[in-house]
């Protein structure tokens, strides 16, 4: 594999999300100083040594949160691609291969929940469910479903009328095997960008939740929640808005890139 | 010679080079019908690209192409669009996609002469309206309105025609112009191509897999195989190379009902799989040692009959 | 004609299922409606009329109807803390969100274009990857955070931008300017989709056949360009200009919050901060349904500027 200047999508792409994860990693084991401990005299100090990314109104270390907060932002990344994609890919698997009422079903109805745009659907999730991590999760999850849906139906849609299906079936293999043993490894690819794709979905979605008070709450830490925080003081501070500000594009546009790369690279 | 083709070579990527077409040289002469055959894959599409200089970003050339006392391979982007469509101009091979879906057909054809020419708007369609009428096409008026997906496939492939012969360009090349329509219209297609050829004395150069279309309608054929020429000549019953012969012998003849159809055994090398010698050799049923090693030269044998062979 | 027929049932089918959906969805709510409007003082017996009035005793089903019915006759009920039809305060605010919404096609179509067409023309070379490059950037900064940022350094620092809304009726020239900021929050992360977009269209048309017998008829790339491939890249792009509209409601919502503009979006942030459960599903319900609309307008339009297609 020739890497040129094509690539750039790889190599920044993937050097920025290697930088996050090993800060995400660290994260677990070390933070500069502590997150919760309120420190009132060194409130709002901008970026100096110790507190290399300054201090928020509470005297917190801004870069402790940063690194906490994208504990957050994987967790919420993970757990809703993984929600969206099993149950997604689920649906559009069974849709793609028996076809009949049972896709046009499916179809409609993802096309319905494909109608609320953004975070409408999750919104309205939360409003019935109420605010937290959990239901953030679940609600950015479901939102997910019809992208995993409809890639897969379509790859499952392409590859079903393939000759080497009909020859398993004429091998006496069962619906379920063709589906998870034969088809599915195919269809992979663009579900892997989809994937992508949706993680950084998710993570702009916790962050506007949160923002809005109604994702993440305290005490759990959420870039979304730091905006919100810091934009009352960002004439005085400005890094304390700056600072998650950049972590959250930073992280979407290293997942967007690596997307485009895997997208680019499966096309060829 | 209108046109004039010199050690032709085109390449495909910088770096390993594979090669399409291999020292190509032939000319066409006035008024010619110049027939350029061979199976897919052989570079005969390449070598009309090539001659109108729209080969693809990643193919290099190397040679020369003197075209009204120019080498086209050295010309610069401006000077090549002057040329083309006003001295070279070129039928493809699929009229539906080679026409803009979203323009009429009348306006397609002015366009060629808003390009090369002065004409007021005015005079652009009477002139279209006669090129119209010199393809066969009726109710003109009425046509010349119409969009591209609203003509059958004859009458789509005329207007491609009127498009070339607007500006009177002094070689036309027919990219497999047939291949595409069914069999009374080939026939009509065919005939409207001599009938121009007579009327306006340019040369075309027709690029075909039939060789019986060929045979039919060309003054003098060119057989390509694998990037190379390997025969040249004036009527197809004359032929000497085992390449040419073995795609006369694939005719269906209906004299030979009941037996087996005659194909060549084997493919087209692909560009990376072409060795040294005589390119035809792996399949050729009189092919000797000697051919694996020798790339025989392409030799005159009669008047204007040139072979490639060694054993011939 | 057939293909409209059976688009528009689509179309009113998608919108069952939306209602469908936006119902089903608050009846899961743990909790007493009757008993949240009136507050934990009222009596059995006030609790039991309010139960009666607001039909909860009667099937899942039958609630639907009535909800459904009244939505169609244009009731959507009341708001629980503004006391007010909703019908009204949707009504008050649904300009604010739509000047915003257009505001912000307009810039991320005017931008988005161009932008996708010279990322198509200068695809691979370094001035194309940088190109692509500033794009992804664009779609990746979250659309609030870029908000509170112009807010702050335009709308306050620099104040080049007033931050009271006005409405277009008040002042025509103050109620863009009030926009301005927020609509390019908006469009900023969409040019990047539409030039994407712009961009993949256009490297497929020029790959296509006409474009070769355009170049042998002597036509100059600008020439081509301009006269063959932009027309015929054009009409796919007007799908994503439905696809956008999706999107920038969606936005809209926080954006409107970001700069406290007295739209849908505010609204409904509300109500969900509030638990009003008829406001938000009412909302949420005409915003769903609008977006069902739109992309069906857009579709039966893509088919009206192609010749190939026949409606």
């Amino acid at each position: 594999m020739n890497i040129k200047v094509k690539d750039h999508n790889l190599i920044i792409g993937g050097g920025i999300l290697i930088f996050l994860l090993l800060i995400t990693g660290v994260s677990f084991f070390y933070l500069p100083h502590s997150v919760t401990e309120i420190n009132t005299k060194l409130k709002l100090s901008p970026p100096n040594f110790p507190y290399l990314l300054g201090t928020d109104n509470f005297g917190r270390d801004i870069l402790s949160r940063l690194m906490k907060g994208s504990q957050t932002a994987f967790l919420v990344g993970i757990i809703s691609v993984g929600i969206g994609s099993v149950a997604g890919v689920f649906l559009g698997a069974i849709s793609g291969y028996f076809g009949g009422k049972t896709d046009e079903f499916i179809m409609r109805i993802t096309d319905a929940m494909m109608a609320f745009p953004g975070i409408l659907f999750a919104l309205m999730f939360i409003s019935v469910f109420g605010v937290g991590i959990q239901n953030t999760m679940v609600a950015i999850g479901i939102m997910s479903i019809p992208t995993f849906a409809r890639i897969t139906r379509s790859g499952f849609l392409r590859e079903k009328e393939l000759e080497y299906i009909k020859a398993a079936r004429v091998r006496g293999a069962s619906n379920f095997r063709i589906i998870y043993h034969h088809i599915l490894p195919n269809v992979l690819s663009p579900i892997i960008v989809a994937a992508t794709m949706s993680f950084s979905n998710a993570i702009l979605a916790e962050a506007a939740l949160s923002y809005l008070g109604l994702g993440v709450q305290a005490p759990n830490p959420s870039w979304g929640r730091m905006l919100s925080e810091s934009q009352m003081y960002f004439m005085i501070a400005p890094w304390y808005t700056l600072a998650p500000g950049i972590m959250i594009s930073l992280t979407v546009l290293a997942l967007n890139m690596l997307g485009d790369f895997l997208r680019g690279y499966q096309e060829r | 010679m209108t046109i004039e083709i010199k050690n032709l070579n085109i390449y495909f990527n910088e770096k390993t080079k594979l090669q399409a077409v291999n020292n190509l040289s032939f000319g066409v002469k006035k008024g010619e019908i110049m027939g350029l055959v061979g199976e897919s894959g052989c570079g005969k599409s390449l070598t009309s690209l090539a001659i109108m200089r729209l080969l693809r970003k990643n193919a290099s050339f190397s040679g020369e192409i003197n075209f009204l006392g120019k080498n086209l391979l050295n010309l610069s982007a401006k000077e090549m669009a002057s040329l083309r469509g006003r001295e070279i101009s070129m039928i493809f091979q699929e009229p539906l996609t080679a026409l803009n879906p979203l323009h009429r057909v009348g306006k397609q054809i002015g366009e060629t002469l808003k390009i090369h020419t002065s004409l007021s708007k005015k005079e652009r369609k009477e002139k279209t309206l006669e090129l119209m009428n010199e393809v066969n096409l009726k109710d003109l008026e009425d046509t010349y309105k119409k969009f591209p997906h609203e003509l059958s496939g004859g009458q789509r492939q005329r207007i491609v025609i009127a498009m070339a012969i607007a500006c009177e360009p002094q070689l036309i090349i027919a990219d497999e112009p047939t291949t595409a329509l069914d069999v009374s219209t080939q026939t009509q297609i065919i005939d409207l191509l001599k009938k121009l050829n007579n009327k306006k004395d340019h040369s075309l150069l027709f690029i075909s897999h039939d060789l019986d279309l060929v045979g039919d309608l060309c003054h003098r054929i060119a057989i390509m195989y694998a990037g190379h020429i390997v025969e040249v000549i004036d009527k197809l019953k004359d032929a000497k190379h085992p390449y040419t012969k073995c795609l006369l012998d694939a005719i269906p003849n209906p004299l030979h009902k009941g037996k087996d159809l005659y194909s060549i055994p084997g493919r087209v090398p692909t560009l990376s799989e072409r060795k040294n010698g005589c390119p035809f050799a792996p399949r050729c049923p009189m092919a000797k040692d000697k051919c694996h090693e020798i790339l025989p030269e392409l030799l005159e044998k009669k008047n204007g009959h040139l072979v490639r062979c060694l054993y011939v | 004609m057939i293909y409209f027929i059976k688009r528009i049932s689509i179309m009113i089918f998608t919108l069952f299922l939306v209602s469908i959906i936006s119902f089903s969805v608050f009846q899961i709510i743990p909790g007493d409606p009757a008993l949240s409007k009136l507050g934990i003082e009222a009596s059995q017996e006030q609790i039991d009329t309010l139960r009666i009035e607001l039909m909860l005793d009667q099937p899942a089903s039958t609630q639907y109807i009535f909800w459904a019915k009244n939505i169609l006759k244009g009731d959507l009920g009341e708001s629980i803390r503004f006391s007010r039809p909703i019908k009204e305060l949707i009504g008050e605010r649904i300009s604010v969100t739509l000047s915003l919404g257009i505001y912000a096609i307009l810039i991320a179509v005017a931008i988005g274009i161009p932008l996708g067409i010279l990322n198509a023309k200068y695809n691979d070379t370094k001035f194309g990857a940088c190109l692509s490059i500033f794009s992804q950037a664009g779609l990746a900064i979250p659309e609030f955070w870029l908000g509170i940022i112009f807010l702050i350094v335009f709308g306050i620092i620099f104040k080049f931008f007033s931050l009271k809304y006005v409405s277009f009726g008040d002042d025509p020239m103050a109620h863009i300017g009030i926009l301005t900021l927020p609509a390019l929050a908006l469009a900023i992360s969409r040019i990047s989709v539409v030039a994407r977009h712009m961009k993949n269209i256009i490297l497929e048309e020029e790959e296509k056949d006409y474009v070769r017998t355009a170049y042998s008829k002597g036509l100059s790339m600008n020439k081509i360009y301009i006269f063959h491939i932009l027309q015929n890249a054009l009409i796919p792009t007007i799908t994503v200009i439905g696809m956008l509209t999706a999107g920038i409601l969606g936005g809209a919502i926080i954006v409107e919050q970001v700069f406290n503009l007295p739209g849908i979006g505010t609204l409904l942030i509300n109500g969900v901060t509030t638990r009003d459960i008829p406001l938000v599903q009412a909302i949420i319900t005409y915003i769903a349904s609008v977006v069902v609309i739109i992309n069906f307008l857009i579709d039966i339009l893509y088919r009206i500027i192609d010749p190939r297609i026949s409606i």
